[in-house]
């Protein structure tokens, strides 16, 4: 490339720079104002308070996926694995996997919510470390061992639980899904921190710098010293961890762990990363861009819901959007590249 | 040139982009039968003007005249049909196709039923690789080749293609020095059938060699035209002038003799390695010895396939040793990976630096502090940024690192600006040992004295540097010591001073005299 291409892209097409970097977050205002000219009341603060409530179960899990993705990785797994880890919850929290729907606290010899808790985001970092390893020491790519693991661990919740929900828990955990402080949804505020936290990680961090440059060129980051294998197992561990918070927030707010729960989050997931702007090549993205993603397709759903947009029509919208927003990304870099 | 009638004339051609000017004024002409180099450092236009006459984009203005007619194609498929192809560095074979399937790619013979006619087609690419001196099956799959074959071919599918002008950019980067031998013949021949050829290049010697004429290109303008002297090949000194506006003399210029009084740091006996069935074209060592002086610079001079990038990397901990001793500062180390080598207090510059050291998407920032991120940071795990840009762009005065910014992608850089950067990554954990892998490969002319002033100042703090390279001026310019290296093992040494490129060039390709002849014909001024 010539001096003056380069100087060319310095100059010339800031604007399209600044689109990569606000794009989502500018389609996002969007369609808040369509959907509020269409229905004053979405915008209703409990409207909104609504989505924030609903977006952040999967949102959790896509703070965990922007890790995977950004070494270029990819968690199938995720939606099967927060269904086990939701019933493990149940079971420590139960004391046992009787379906018993008591609302209760006493009479049952349950755990409470703290050990469920603890339990849920240990087995989901403790089975995302097991994929990991299996993806650095095995070598098997990690789509083919995290599709394996989506049968797995919905296979072992199924076994857990013989099929069927285990249902009523006490109140202080039902509290982590349906409080409120203030006018805010506490899974809300729950999503909120673990985002910040996970900025800063990424970018504040040697930790962070060393998942973007794994990401961005592994056989580099090898000969820069990076323990590149370490650094995998370490993302699958932490997408694990959030799974197992995801599902421990939306057993508590169903006060029920359904054996099928979950089921089709991957999806919804690797979507509100990849819109929020993540590089499935790894190396690019940044958390405020999966929330951003993350809150896209709530308001989408949430608004055609408003709507009385049947969820077959929602699916078909979300899908495209996806494509869209892809293909809008790589439009802007190919301008910014030229 | 000839009265006969230029091929292609390129006529005054500017190209803008949003007001800057890539390039300005430009014209050049080739004829049937001819090979025009078309040399300039990175950033002289060259690719600009590759992209305008492959199709890929129209000029501002001027005008293209082909064949006699003007000559404005919409597309690189377009620019094919009308007779010019482009073999990219990158090259454009679908590698799990066979070698047949790719020559008739979108255009195979079929018979009556709409079937493909695959005997036709393997008799025909048969026929049409023999013109490139190929001779293997056409059935082959093309991942099962060498770069060099590919490139043929690439070059075989274009003259299937009734090709009249080939442009190839960068053809013999990735090839051996037999290889570019048989690339060179290969074009002679071309040439010999009036197929005219447009060679870029960053080789001066084969471009030297082989080209009928050049056209050097700088700063978006025209340099200047280059012609034979009665027949003989193109001096390098005159390219080289032309290239940087400035005499050769002080490019390759030999820094003062410095007096070398190190103790010996970093100590190697009887180094062998294994073959790797992950990585079966690595050469294996076989035994080799080598010492690194403190302030001193060892040059490694050896052909590819001689084992010096495998030398290096097993120092490293990035391939695994079968036998031997590595010793560094007097105790006996055994690196198990590239991180422990790094912490021991060895640093690495890779000969591919694209794939190998840089984070094309990430800032300068980043990619400067990968290796020492433990440095960087404080206890919690935080970055200390502004440490980090303090040290940046201290490096950044000391290597002249031109940037924009520390924020600024690396890949926007110029190849000597990133191996800059690259430097300054291993310099910030200021290694005892700096092995520096062909470090200017894919390097302006004028980055390259730069680079290796660098490598001099870096001697003179003491640091033990090892330099591999081969490309002998580079070797005979900043070594203080030479080894040569030849099929796995260690087959000379001698004082920079008294080392030229016919006695190393003896000693790298001793037992393939065909080699060295041929050599010593392209090295002939």
């Amino acid at each position: 490339m010539s001096i003056a291409e380069e100087q060319d892209q310095r100059g010339g097409v800031t604007i399209a720079r600044l689109l990569m970097s606000f794009g989502p977050l500018l389609f996002l205002a969007a369609l808040v104002i369509v959907f509020t000219v269409l229905k004053p009341s979405f915008i209703d603060p409990i409207n909104l308070f609504n989505i924030t409530r609903q977006i952040s179960i999967t949102g959790l899990i896509a703070l965990g996926m922007t890790f995977v993705i950004l070494t270029a990785g990819i968690d199938l797994s995720v939606g099967s694995l927060l269904a086990f880890c939701g019933m493990v919850a149940a079971v420590v929290a139960k004391g046992g996997a009787a379906n018993t729907l008591s609302l209760s606290t006493s009479g049952t010899q349950g755990y409470g919510w703290f050990a469920a808790l603890l339990a849920a985001v240990i087995v989901g970092a403790a089975a995302g470390g097991v994929q990991g390893l299996a993806i650095t020491r095995l070598k098997v790519p990690p789509f083919v061992v995290t599709l394996g693991g989506l049968t797995v661990f919905r296979g072992l919740t199924l076994t857990i639980s013989n099929g069927g929900p285990i249902s009523g828990f006490d109140a202080s955990m039902r509290w982590f899904g349906t409080g409120l402080i203030g006018p805010v949804p506490v899974p809300a505020i729950i999503f909120a921190i673990a985002a910040i936290l996970c900025h800063i990680v990424l970018r504040y961090t040697r930790y962070g710098r060393a998942v973007y440059a794994v990401g961005g060129n592994a056989e580099a980051a090898r000969l820069s010293g990076l323990r590149v294998d370490r650094i995998l197992v370490s993302v699958y561990v932490i997408v694990g961890f959030f799974a197992g918070l995801a599902a421990f927030v939306l057993s508590a707010r169903l006060n029920s762990s359904e054996a099928v729960a979950g089921i089709g989050y991957e999806l919804t997931v690797i979507s509100a990363v990849v819109i929020g702007g993540t590089s499935l090549f790894g190396g690019i993205g940044s958390v405020g861009g999966t929330v951003v993603g993350a809150a896209l397709i709530g308001v989408l759903q949430n608004g055609l819901q408003f709507n009385n947009v049947s969820s077959y029509t929602q699916s078909i919208v979300i899908g495209l959007i996806l494509i869209l927003a892809v293909a809008f990304d790589r439009w802007l870099k190919s301008r910014v590249r030229r | 040139m000839p009265a006969e009638a230029a091929l292609l004339a390129v006529e005054s051609i500017t190209k803008h982009f949003s007001g800057v000017t890539a390039l300005s004024d430009v014209s050049l002409d080739i004829h049937p039968g001819e090979i025009l180099g078309l040399l300039g450092e990175n950033g002289a236009g060259k690719s600009t003007l590759l992209k305008i006459l492959s199709g890929v984009m129209p000029p501002s203005s001027g005008r293209i005249i082909f064949d006699g007619a003007d000559y404005a194609p919409s597309s690189p498929q377009d620019a094919k049909r009308l007779g010019i192809v482009t073999i990219y560095q990158e090259l454009s074979l679908i590698p799990t196709l066979t070698v047949a399937e790719n020559i008739f790619i979108g255009r195979a013979p079929v018979g009556s039923l709409g079937l493909v006619n695959w005997r036709r087609m393997e008799a025909s690419s048969r026929d049409i690789i023999a013109r490139v001196g190929l001779s293997i099956d056409p059935m082959t799959p093309v991942s099962a080749l060498s770069v060099a074959e590919q490139q043929l071919v690439e070059i075989a599918r274009a003259l299937s293609l009734q090709s009249r002008l080939i442009i190839m950019d960068e053809p013999t980067s990735a090839l051996t020095e037999t290889e570019v031998q048989r690339l060179l013949s290969i074009m002679d021949r071309l040439r010999q059938d009036k197929v005219a050829i447009m060679f870029v290049t960053h080789r001066l010697e084969e471009a030297s060699a082989i080209c009928d004429r050049m056209t050097v290109l700088r700063d978006g303008r025209l340099a200047g035209h280059l012609d034979r002297d009665k027949g003989r090949p193109i001096q390098l000194p005159r390219i080289i002038e032309k290239m940087v506006g400035r005499a050769a003399s002080e490019l390759y210029a030999r820094p003062a003799q410095r007096a070398v009084a190190g103790d010996i740091v970093l100590s190697v006996r009887g180094l062998r390695t294994v073959r790797d069935p992950e990585a079966p074209h690595a050469i294996v060592l076989d035994g080799v010895d080598i010492d690194v002086k403190a302030g001193e610079i060892l040059g490694v001079a050896g052909l590819v396939g001689s084992g010096r990038t495998e030398l290096a990397r097993a120092i490293f901990g990035a391939d695994r040793i079968a036998a031997g001793t590595i010793t560094l500062g007097g105790k006996q180390i055994a690196p198990a990976s590239p991180a422990d080598a790094i912490a021991l207090g060895i640093g690495l510059v890779p000969e591919d630096r694209k794939h190998q050291a840089i984070f094309a998407a990430l800032g300068i920032l980043p990619n400067f502090s990968v290796a020492s991120l433990g440095h960087f940071s404080n206890g919690f795990g935080f970055m200390a940024e502004r440490r980090e840009r303090d040290a940046l762009s201290g490096f950044r005065k000391m290597l002249s690192i031109r940037m924009a910014s520390a924020e600024q992608a690396i890949e926007g850089l110029s190849g000597g600006n990133q191996q800059k950067v690259i430097l300054a990554r291993w310099l910030a954990r200021d290694p005892k040992v700096l092995i520096v892998d062909e470090p200017t490969r894919g390097v302006d002319v004028g980055a390259k004295a730069e680079v290796h002033q660098i490598l001099v100042q870096l001697a003179a703090r003491g640091i033990a540097v090892m330099m591999i390279s081969s490309e002998l001026p580079e070797v005979l310019a900043v070594s203080d010591r030479i080894v040569t290296m030849r099929r796995g093992r260690i087959t000379g040494e001698m004082p920079g001073v008294e080392a030229n490129e016919e006695k190393l060039m003896e000693l790298m390709a001793l037992d393939s005299q065909d080699a060295l002849g041929r050599d010593a014909e392209g090295q002939a001024r």
